[in-house]
């Protein structure tokens, strides 16, 4: 193996690759026109780092706290209406909540803190309601994780999606309307001007949450995960760290449903269902349960490939292939087969419960070569064991029908096949002195 | 290996999508004499079936008329179309699609919601888009790129409660669909409209993916009123009529422009029900386009599926057929295929001889419409009936 | 009398959609019994029962489909426990779960992809639907048969479930999964006839559900699926009675909440429902004590 890096370069290396990204995603986003099919690269980036944010938030609660919760759209659901609820400008109010006369609040935040401390308080205006996003979220799932997470496993699941649904169904209630404008969509918001800002954001949270991950708590967390009995026998107090996990995970969902409002321009509540959060489910699944790595990386796979690379499965010609299969829809069969196949076949996922590292990325570098060389003898050697272990289990069932055979002559030419033991207290002894 | 496998795995999808952009790319660049028209609409979601019979019109028209002159030059219009889903957080990367393939204008979409999700994008791109049939006002009320074609429902709700006021109808239940930006729009106009008129209202929502109408067709007749309104996608729609057979309504069925659909008069056929909508177009109005597009779905086996089985027109598919025209109008008046020029030609523009009345647009870039035809279905043969023009006034 | 005739179309309604739900949700509870997983492709399978009934019937006479319909659940449900169940069972828990979520997203896709996003239209089985008056309320003849047919079907499977030998067997692999295949009993065949049950029923309750909804489209099993769980878990998991009656209270109580005014919040309620169930009886109305799984 080679020789591993000192942690300075390693710092070095990290911070001039964020660095790298960060550049080209701005320049990329200035400098690419409209109109080419590159500005997509751009729109995958964004969505991809928003959907990466809210992977991440529930790899943190279903991959190391062990608790499998579906109640993700739900908590970005509140998140989006509440950035978007605080940041509609004034005099497009009227406008908006068209239906209920001009709505309830009649101010914006970005407006307030804009009007008195110009661009900075712009900015920080949309941070504010952002993290009072999150805030709210959170208070939500402390409220909901009370009674909810002393729940196990698939019960918890139905639970927490349930809890989604309600609160779906809350935000467009029409007697709501006046804050959350009822079943119509939420608009003219402060919305960023450059796709720098989701990646950023998105970047701080998931930091945030590798932190986390990596300290006592998240180390509590794994200790609940892996086995919750002794995790209590050590001195963890199971619903605190519960909780804890549960709120934090909301709070960063919370940020990503604000991020996605502010992508989407526009809110409406119906598209944050039990779909939206199967979704991100899968993405954690191909990113491989327990790694937030995985969930970066199967957060832009995923959004690319169903929303952008695959596209062409719809309209009858991807790839240079055209057929009559490719109509549209196809390429949402495509994709959900791929997804079964990685979970039947592929369970750990891209990253299983690994996360990158310059180290392992360099040993595998300095392997690549020899382990592509090794590759068709290993492939071959795979086969080969498959062929011998088929050869094996036909031989056996050979042998066994043979044998069956056998005794079924035997039988029939009246031959004892077995000796039955005598009943005699030699054998009921040991029952009784046994051990 | 596993590990080795996943990396070849990523590699391999990073491939592809080079390949695709490549593709795209070269899409995009082969030849100067192809002009690329967006069809932004959805052909999955709540909204599939409406957005799938739109979408047909601009092919039909497409098929009619598959070239266009600008100055000297004969380009071959190719239709880009791409699935918004019915879903405002897919519009957007559906709606970027678009731009990136540098299409010169955009037609859609079906369904207001997701054309005022997608406005923004079109909007920073510069990118003009024509409105089929999504009628509620806040899609072009702030965008300068987006036009439309077809009525309002400001427009719509008041012809509807006017109707149902001159026909002695004075206690009116209203069922939108939870976050449903278009039903629960019209039923508020239309309320608004109805009460002015000195009407009575019960206003409800049912939530999506419901498909049991019973207890609203019950409490409709609990309530005693004298019409059912209910503007809800054809879906829905064909449930509710169902319903109302099953539990004898006792009241006529109102409806707006998303009820013009053979899935209605499918679903009414044979049924002792009374359904009455407005839309935009009444068949046999133009005699050409109508049996041209039969013969075009009668040859068309897919074509005739994505119109529900039969060659009944729907009113958005000749909405869709207007637009396409409109489009190679404002094509032709901004003499270039670039988008910036076509936004530039559009407000001016005025197309005559279309199947659904002549176009013109007003300052909000909306078409100035001034009548809807009130239809009504007939239940014994399964087709719609045209009963009368209606004014707003 | 004012009272009844005002609320008669509505728990009509509430008993005939209770009784669709109830055929759903015995295969909930009966797979959750055995292999303590909340079958999310369950709905699905469904759905796919009643969109396979539309194409059948094209082709083929309308008793033949029906039977068909039922051949094609029981294919596709132990099809899907094979492809996607079977491989995974020693897998934690959460991966069998994600595979039933990917199944479920993939059938709905495949179905999407099929239909083309239209609603398809059931056949019409004119016996079933035509309209029939009682009292104040008329209504469709399927409201009448489903409770009728649902408590004979109710009462042959727990017949079958106390009186045979594959019904023991059942009730042992319910009981304790490791014992029982140590005590010779064969655990794939238990729960293949498990999901051959809970598909048939499936499929017979799409036909009393469909003839009443008519419109079928991709997204029709998942509501349905997810209230018959929420049934399911109401009446106690694993206990068939209980179902019933879990699928019973959720029709009626739905029915009438919506003929209160609150139709908004006719399908939260299920789920708070369920949150209240399993806060204040998590082992339901019926549930066995003993077993861990709140």
């Amino acid at each position: 193996m080679g020789k591993t890096l000192n942690s300075k370069t390693k710092a070095v290396l990290s911070v001039a690759c964020i660095a790298l990204f960060l550049v080209l995603v701005y320049i990329g986003d200035n400098l690419i026109p409209a109109s080419s099919s590159w500005k997509m690269l751009i729109t995958v980036v964004e969505k991809g780092s928003i959907f990466a944010l809210v992977a991440a938030s529930m790899n943190l609660l279903n991959g190391f706290t062990g608790l499998f919760s579906l109640g993700q759209a739900g908590f970005m659901l509140i998140g989006a209406y509440t950035y978007a609820i605080f940041t509609i400008p004034g005099k497009s109010h009227e406008a908006v909540y068209q239906y209920f006369e001009g709505g309830l609040i009649q101010w914006s935040v970005v407006e307030i803190l804009e009007g008195k401390l110009g661009v900075f308080g712009h900015y920080l205006g949309m941070f504010i309601p952002m993290i009072g996003a999150g805030l709210i979220v959170a208070a939500v799932a402390a409220l909901i994780g009370i009674p909810v997470l002393r729940l196990k496993s698939d019960y918890l699941a139905i639970a927490t999606l349930g809890f989604a649904e309600i609160l779906r169904a809350f935000f467009q209630w029409n007697s709501l309307g006046p804050i959350t404008n009822g079943s119509n969509v939420l608009r003219k918001y402060t919305t960023y001007g450059n796709a720098i800002f989701p990646v950023v954001v998105a970047g701080i949270c998931i930091a945030i949450i590798v932190l986390l991950i990596n300290s006592t708590y998240g180390r509590a967390f794994r200790a609940i995960r892996d086995d919750e009995i002794a995790a209590e026998a050590m001195g963890i107090n199971l619903f605190k760290h519960k909780e804890l996990s549960f709120v934090i995970s909301s709070f960063f969902a919370g940020i990503s449903g604000a991020l996605l409002a502010m992508f989407q321009t526009t809110i409406n509540a119906m598209p944050f269902n039990t779909v939206m959060t199967y979704e991100i489910l899968l993405i954690v699944v191909i990113g491989g349960i327990g790694s937030i790595t995985g969930s970066i990386i199967g957060a832009f796979l995923f959004i690319a490939t169903s929303e952008w690379w695959l596209r062409g499965l719809d309209s009858g010609k991807w790839l240079g292939i055209t057929s009559n299969l490719m109509r549209p829809g196809f390429r949402k069969v495509v994709f959900a087969i791929i997804i079964m196949l990685i979970v039947l076949f592929y369970a750990q996922g891209i990253m299983g419960d690994r996360e990158f590292s310059w180290d392992g990325f360099i040993r595998w570098w300095k392997n690549l070569p020899a382990n592509i060389k090794a590759w068709p003898a290993k492939r071959k050697a795979k086969a080969e064991s498959k062929k011998e272990a088929r050869a094996r289990k036909a031989a056996a069932k050979a042998k066994a029908k043979e044998d069956k055979a056998a005794g079924e002559t035997r039988r029939a030419s009246g031959e004892a096949l077995y000796t039955p033991l005598p009943v005699s207290d030699e054998v009921m002894v040991f029952g009784k002195e046994g051990k | 290996m596993k590990k080795f496998l996943a990396l070849m795995l990523t590699l391999l999808l990073v491939m592809m999508s080079l390949a695709a952009c490549g593709g795209g790319g070269s899409d995009s660049g082969s030849g100067d004499n192809v002009i690329k028209i967006g069809v932004f609409e959805p052909a999955s979601g709540d909204n599939g079936a409406g957005g799938k019979q739109e979408t047909l019109g601009i092919q039909y028209a497409n098929f009619v008329q598959p070239t266009v002159t600008i100055g000297d030059t004969e380009y071959n219009v190719e239709l880009t179309i791409v699935d918004n889903e019915s879903d405002n957080s897919k519009a957007v990367t559906a709606a970027q699609n678009l731009v990136s393939q540098n299409v010169s204008i955009v037609l859609g979409s079906y369904g207001s919601a997701v054309s005022i999700a997608a406005a923004d994008v079109f909007a920073d791109a510069g990118m003009p888009a024509i409105g089929v049939t999504c009628t509620n006002p806040q899609v072009t009320a702030d965008c300068e790129q987006y036009f439309r074609i077809c009525f309002l429902d400001p427009f719509q709700g008041t012809v509807l409660a006017n109707y149902a006021w001159e026909n002695g109808m004075k206690k009116a239940y209203c069922l939108s669909k939870q976050g449903d930006d278009y039903s629960k729009g019209l039923v508020n106009y239309f309320i608004e409209a109805f009460k002015g008129l000195g009407g009575e209202v019960v206003e409800e929502q049912f939530p999506d993916k419901n498909s049991d109408f019973t207890s609203y067709v019950a409490n409709a007749k609990k309530n005693g009123c004298d019409v059912f309104f209910s503007p809800v996608s054809t879906e829905a729609a064909a449930l509710i009529i169902d319903q109302a057979e099953a539990q004898s309504l006792g009241m006529p069925i109102l409806a707006g422009d998303t009820w013009d659909s053979n899935v209605i008069t499918e679903a009414a056929k044979g049924k002792k029900v009374d359904i009455t909508v407005t839309t935009f177009y009444q068949e046999g109005g133009n005699a050409d386009f109508d049996s041209g597009i039969k013969k075009w779905m009668e040859e068309n086996s897919e074509a005739m599926t994505n119109n529900g089985g039969n060659t009944e027109i729907a009113a958005v598919t000749a909405m869709g057929y207007d637009a396409y025209f409109v489009a190679l109008e404002a094509l032709k008046a901004a003499g270039s295929k670039d988008a910036g020029d076509v936004l530039a030609a559009l407000p001016d523009l005025q197309v005559s001889g279309l199947v659904c009345g002549d176009v013109s647009f007003n300052e909000t870039g909306d078409a100035n419409k001034t009548e809807a035809f009130v239809k009504k279905c007939n239940t014994e043969s399964g087709t719609w009936e045209f009963v009368k023009k209606q004014a707003a006034e | 009398m004012g009272f009844i005739q005002t609320w008669l179309p509505y728990i009509l309604a509430g008993i005939a959609v209770g009784g669709q739900y109830a055929l759903i949700a015995i295969g909930y509870t009966m797979v959750y019994g055995i292999l303590r997983l909340i079958n999310f492709a369950h709905g699905d399978v469904f759905m796919w029962s009643g969109l396979i009934m539309v194409y059948l019937v094209t082709i083929l006479p309308l008793w033949l489909s029906v039977i068909l319909v039922i051949v094609f659940a029981i294919v596709l449900g132990t099809t899907i426990e094979k492809v996607a169940y079977r491989p995974l069972r020693s897998a934690p828990r959460m991966s069998i779960m994600i595979s039933a979520i990917g199944v479920s997203y993939l059938l709905q896709n495949f179905a999407l992809y099929i239909t083309g996003g239209l609603t398809k239209t059931y056949p019409t089985i004119s016996w079933l639907q035509r309209t029939v008056t009682i009292g104040s309320a008329s209504t469709k003849m399927v409201t009448l048969v489903t409770p009728v047919l649902t408590i004979v079907l109710v009462f042959l499977l727990v017949m079958l479930i106390k009186h045979t030998k594959i019904g023991m067997a059942m009730r042992a692999v319910s009981r304790d999964f490791e014992t029982s295949s140590l005590m010779g009993i064969d655990i794939d065949r238990v729960i293949t006839v498990t999901f051959v049950i809970g598909c048939a029923l499936a499929a017979i309750g799409s036909v009393l559900y469909f003839s009443n909804y008519t419109g079928i489209q991709p997204m029709s099993g998942a509501m349905p699926g997810l209230k018959a769980f929420v049934a399911a878990v109401f009446g106690g998991i694993g206990s068939v009675p209980g179902a019933v009656v879990g699928a019973f209270v959720i029709g009626i109580a739905e029915n009438l909440i919506k003929g209160v005014g609150w139709t908004n919040f006719s399908d939260a309620f299920t789920f708070v429902l369920l949150i209240i169930i399993l806060m204040v009886k998590p082992t339901g109305l019926f549930g066995e004590k003993n077993i861990d799984k709140v």
